[in-house]
């Protein structure tokens, strides 16, 4: 026992990322957007897949987004590319999930308690309420965030993803928080050199 | 020809956009969570293509309405999960008596009672064969992707008017819920079954008449044909019956009108059985884990392939004997306490070993927790 299991390695043909975070602040919606902004334009395969509890607001709530050149068979993530934690029970939830070179944005001021120094600290939220009008928009400036620091998705094809699918009046506020996302996330890749 | 548009599309959603392919133009049901979205997306599209759209008290009226409806004439159908699914059971064996043709869309979550709403499951694969009572053969189908869930509900809706029968789709909360980039068929990519109706003169016309084929003509309501539908045993003329002589040849035609054409119902997709030793067998979203499975144990050298069941009623025995004719075991995944794996033991040969790995606890098996079970039987 144990011979296959020591020669199985996971396959590379996939990125796989997760957005985590509480009912109620998006992560479902942002996974749906980087789908579609990934998958429609592109050439590549996109499996979105999410799960959550039976409240419509507050409780874990995680969305995975699976890329790859060739066909998707497992719909969900197996070992993290990418990880967004919201919130401080996210991140402790996922965090075993990640890669060892896998990347980590987090919301530095809902989390508190890192179990790395290695990850990309922003604070969404507080970002939402102050900068960009409304604290609903912080999945969005981390979507842009996400687009910044990977270079997974264009700007423009996460531009228009987002704008599609915003709700009517408010692509203002959504235009201003992708620039907020990208301004925020480019001068943190600096500060990290 | 330019490329065909790329949608990131709902599981959910697949089976609107099949359903109307196929024709559908009626649907009643009750929302219920995992399966509200196929309630949500009929709503918006049925009206603006002609079709109707009914919210109904629960799902009772539900099922009676789609029966109704298939009746007067229009493909018509539903959607629910294993509660809603239990409430209907009783007029879907109405459908199987009166040979109405309908699809019933099952996003499977945890059971029994309201269980588990947002979690996962495929324990109502048995409820979809044996769900109503009396003897009657059930035809379910269950893809395991948004793509095949497209192409599943149209086929669902084909094999309901070719048979004149109601089809379950099984889904589950995964594959329901799930987002995939597909391209929709163009119009006349894909079969479409429209029902026959009869050509005779109306005072010719016998409704239930044993014909070779044993699948009769049917007329709408209106059209001026009398079309007597009971669920109590019937003749020939849809009048109530109680002779032996009678009885016995009505359930035969339920059963027969189906059983000999199995093999037009019958759809697997199979994935590096070629030399295989060993064989996982599932259905549904764990498929898509097997097949993840499969694909790493050939990588690391093991002689390992995958079975989907995309059809699951009835039960495709011949097919299943033939593919594991040549390997020593098989894995039986499933979200359930062994609903599938009972009628492969039942399949196949003895000296094939059966070995099962069932989860019920709301989660998704894994291709890691496959590879271990692998692991442990090689």
């Amino acid at each position: 026992m144990g011979a296959l299991l020591e020669k199985i390695k996971i396959p590379h043909d996939r990125f796989e990322m997760r957005l985590s975070g509480s009912g109620g602040q998006g992560m479902i919606l942002a996974a749906v957007i980087m789908g579609e902004a990934i998958g429609i334009g592109g050439k590549k395969n996109v499996v979105q897949s999410q799960s959550y509890g039976p409240e419509a607001r507050g409780g874990a709530s995680k969305s995975d987004v699976v890329v790859s050149p060739n066909e998707i068979f497992y719909p969900k993530a197996m070992r993290l590319d990418l990880l967004l934690a919201m919130t401080q029970e996210s991140l402790d939830s996922y965090y075993p999930d990640l890669k060892e070179d896998g990347v980590l944005i987090v919301d530095d001021v809902l989390v508190t308690d890192f179990p790395t120094d290695k990850y990309y600290g922003l604070p969404f939220t507080r970002l939402a309420r102050e900068e960009a009008g409304h604290v609903m928009v912080a999945n969005v400036i981390a979507l842009a965030a996400i687009a910044e620091l990977t270079g997974i998705v264009d700007r423009e094809a996460l531009t228009n993803a987002v704008l599609n699918r915003a709700p009517r009046g408010t692509a203002d506020k959504n235009k201003k928080a992708i620039e907020i996302g990208f301004r925020e996330a480019a001068r943190l890749k600096e500060k990290k050199g | 020809m330019p490329d065909k548009k790329r949608v990131l599309m709902q599981g959910n959603h697949a089976c609107v956009a099949g359903a109307i392919y196929a024709g559908m133009r009626f649907y009643a049901g009750y929302p219920i969570t995992p399966s509200t979205e196929v309630a949500e997306g009929c709503a918006r599209r049925l009206p603006e293509i002609g079709g109707r759209f009914i919210q109904m008290e629960d799902e009772i009226g539900s099922i009676a309405a789609v029966i109704g409806a298939s009746v007067a004439g229009l493909k018509s159908m539903t959607a629910t999960s294993g509660p809603g699914y239990s409430l209907m059971v009783e007029n879907i064996g109405y459908a199987y008596m009166t040979e109405t043709p309908c699809v019933i869309i099952n996003v499977q979550r945890g059971g029994p009672s309201t269980g588990l709403p947002t979690k996962v499951s495929q324990s109502d694969t048995m409820q979809a064969r044996w769900g109503t009572h009396g003897d009657y053969t059930a035809i379910a189908v269950a893809p395991s992707s948004v793509a095949e869930t497209v192409t599943e509900t149209i086929r669902a809706f084909n094999l309901s008017e070719r048979f004149r029968t109601p089809v379950t789709l099984l889904l589950d909360e995964v594959i329901g819920h799930m987002r995939e980039i597909i391209t929709l068929p163009e119009p006349g990519e894909c079969e479409v079954v429209e029902r026959v109706k009869p050509t005779c003169p109306p005072e010719q016309f016998i409704p239930f008449e044993m014909t070779e084929s044993l699948v009769n003509p049917m007329p709408a309501y209106g059209e001026g044909y009398r079309n007597v539908i009971t669920g109590l045993t019937h003749d020939t003329m849809g009048f109530t019956t109680n002779k032996p002589v009678e009885i016995a040849p009505k359930l035969d035609k339920l059963r027969n009108k189906i059983m000999r054409h199995v093999d037009e119902i019958t759809r697997l997709r199979t994935e590096f059985i070629d030399d295989a030793e060993i064989l996982f067998i599932s259905y549904g979203s764990v498929a898509r884990a097997a097949f993840q499975a499969a694909k790493i144990a050939r990588e690391a050298g093991a002689k390992v392939g995958a079975i989907q069941l995309q059809s699951i009623w009835p039960f495709p025995d011949k097919e299943l004997m033939e593919l594991c004719a040549r390997c020593r075991k098989v894995i039986v995944g499933e979200l359930n306490m062994g609903q599938v794996a009972i009628e492969v033991e039942r399949v196949l040969p003895r000296d094939t070993e059966v070995h099962t790995l069932l989860r019920y606890d709301g989660e998704i098996l894994t291709p890691m927790q496959l590879l271990e079970k692998l692991d442990e039987v090689l």
